[in-house]
């Protein structure tokens, strides 16, 4: 119970990587990759990543294969929108195993 | 030494705020608050003050920055009337929210449309529910009193405080005013500390987004979701009851004067009838109480000063042996009845009051009333045999109805 115990009598947090918490909790869509339609892992090279570019929370890695991270990912659905080879679907959270 | 001064309620209210060591001044002028923020500038730039007077573009902003200079620590002050006040409206909102004690004087002026610069109490009524204490002051001494006692009670609770007193009547008119000793003062007021102390070794972000339940933040600490902050606002109104009496006993003892902490009374110990009201008509009650007594009616007066947090114990105290009560409103909730009579008929509800309740709507825009008609409407009400403790609409005094 002192885990609850918050002195404070107004709202704020300490300023720190994701302050308001793991925000991926936020999220109703989770973007999932079909690498083999990536075009940087299709061409063994740094490539497109438009995702990467878009990605408004900065969670996307411009690595190959592209890596995002789902403890910060809100799950716009942006970088599935801007993926010119169509390789990330948005997959409902209660869908995925 | 303390003094005597002739002044106006606005120049009461500026001394007050002097007298307070407030730190940061921002407002926007308004009828009739405008001689207010005038004498404050004129103290600032004269240097008879030490504070930064903040110029704005509107109340919104006006508010916003004593917010800002609250929270890093400044003892800070505002003040507006009516449709100011209501611009204000959102960040009222954000100064109780994040706790901070500003105290802001509203001098009370009617809401337009239609517009109107004269008096009425409509304005800081319908901010009721914003999370400021609410205090009504009913002649100039008792305004800078007030203030001074704002700054003590906001900053005990983290709670702002509204003083509020009636435009023009107060306002404008020169009264006798004795002015605290400085010195004296600042042993009654210690300097302000914030509830949170904002550092570079130790930065924080302030009011966050909340969600529905509480969750974790960075350092995996659960803290507190939007109902609990919510719920310790609410516990501090209440906690504020106690140290609005308090404070004003103590301010009694050391300067001499008791304007009654949450409510006052008037020839009340063997009154029957019981007229009732905030700021300068309450006090006009009295006079009207003294001709109802000289009619053979044992009337008396409770004056409320503190309308929020609402003192339920010691209304249902002042109130118990009344036969009937007569509220003397210069706001209507429209739709419903007056503020006053609805609070006081909530308040007193199985209470074992049983008196009869009669509401009067009086003075919206500065339509006079004096005491010879509060006491002949509220005459033709007690000799009225069908009185009863049922719901009655309001009845419009000195208007044309028909």
């Amino acid at each position: 119970m002192d885990k609850m115990k918050d002195e404070n009598i107004s709202a704020m947090c300490t300023c720190a990587v994701g302050e308001a918490g793991r925000t991926g909790d936020w999220r109703s869509f989770r973007p999932v990759i079909d690498h083999s339609k990536c075009i940087p892992h299709q061409k063994g090279k740094a490539a497109c990543f438009l995702c990467w570019l878009y990605c408004p929370e900065g969670v996307v890695k411009a690595t190959i294969p592209i890596a995002i991270d789902l403890t910060y990912c809100k799950g716009c659905g942006i970088c599935a929108e801007e993926c010119p080879a169509k390789a990330i679907t948005m997959v409902r959270e209660e869908d995925h195993e | 030494m303390s003094r005597v001064e002739i002044m106006t309620g606005n120049q009461a209210a500026a001394l007050g705020a002097r007298l307070a060591r407030v730190q940061v001044v921002a407002a926007y002028p308004i009828t009739p608050q405008t001689s207010l923020t005038e004498a404050l500038a004129q103290f600032i730039e004269s240097g008879e003050m030490k504070a930064e007077y903040v110029r704005v573009e509107g109340e919104h902003s006006a508010l916003s920055v004593c917010i800002a200079a609250s929270t890093v620590g400044a003892r800070a002050f505002t003040a507006t009337s009516a449709n100011g006040l209501l611009y204000m409206h959102e960040q009222i909102h954000w100064a109780a929210g994040s706790r901070l004690p500003i105290v802001m004087c509203c001098v009370n002026r009617g809401v337009g449309a239609p517009w109107t610069i004269l008096n009425d109490q409509q304005d800081s009524i319908s901010q009721r529910d914003t999370g400021w204490i609410q205090l009504y002051c009913r002649d100039n001494q008792e305004i800078i009193d007030t203030v001074i006692q704002a700054f003590r009670i906001a900053e005990a609770v983290y709670v702002p405080v509204m003083v509020c007193y009636d435009g023009f009547v107060l306002s404008h008119t020169l009264m006798p005013v004795e002015i605290p000793d400085a010195e004296r003062v600042d042993a009654f007021l210690p300097p302000y500390r914030p509830h949170t102390i904002l550092s570079e070794a130790d930065p924080r972000t302030i009011n966050p987004v909340m969600f529905a339940d509480p969750r974790e933040n960075a350092a995996g600490v659960l803290g507190d979701g939007y109902m609990e902050m919510r719920y310790k606002l609410a516990g501090a109104l209440t906690e504020a009851l106690k140290t609005i009496q308090d404070v004003s006993d103590e301010y009694a003892r050391l300067f001499g004067r008791n304007h009654g902490g949450l409510l006052w009374e008037y020839k009340t110990e063997d009154a029957e009838v019981i007229l009732t009201g905030m700021g300068s008509i309450a006090n006009e009650a009295t006079i009207a109480a003294d001709i109802l007594r000289e009619k053979g009616v044992p009337a008396g007066v409770v004056g409320i000063r503190a309308y929020r947090p609402f003192p339920v114990e010691a209304i249902t105290h002042a109130f118990r042996k009344a036969k009937s009560i007569h509220c003397l409103e210069k706001a209507l909730s429209y739709g419903f009845a007056g503020p006053i009579y609805t609070d006081l008929r909530a308040a007193l509800y199985g209470s074992g009051c049983e008196a009869a309740m009669h509401d009067y709507i009086a003075s919206l825009g500065g339509r006079d009333i004096q005491p010879d008609t509060i006491a002949q409407v509220v005459f033709e009400r007690v000799i009225k045999p069908e009185a009863d403790g049922r719901f009655h609409a309001p009845l419009w005094i000195n208007c044309r109805t028909e």
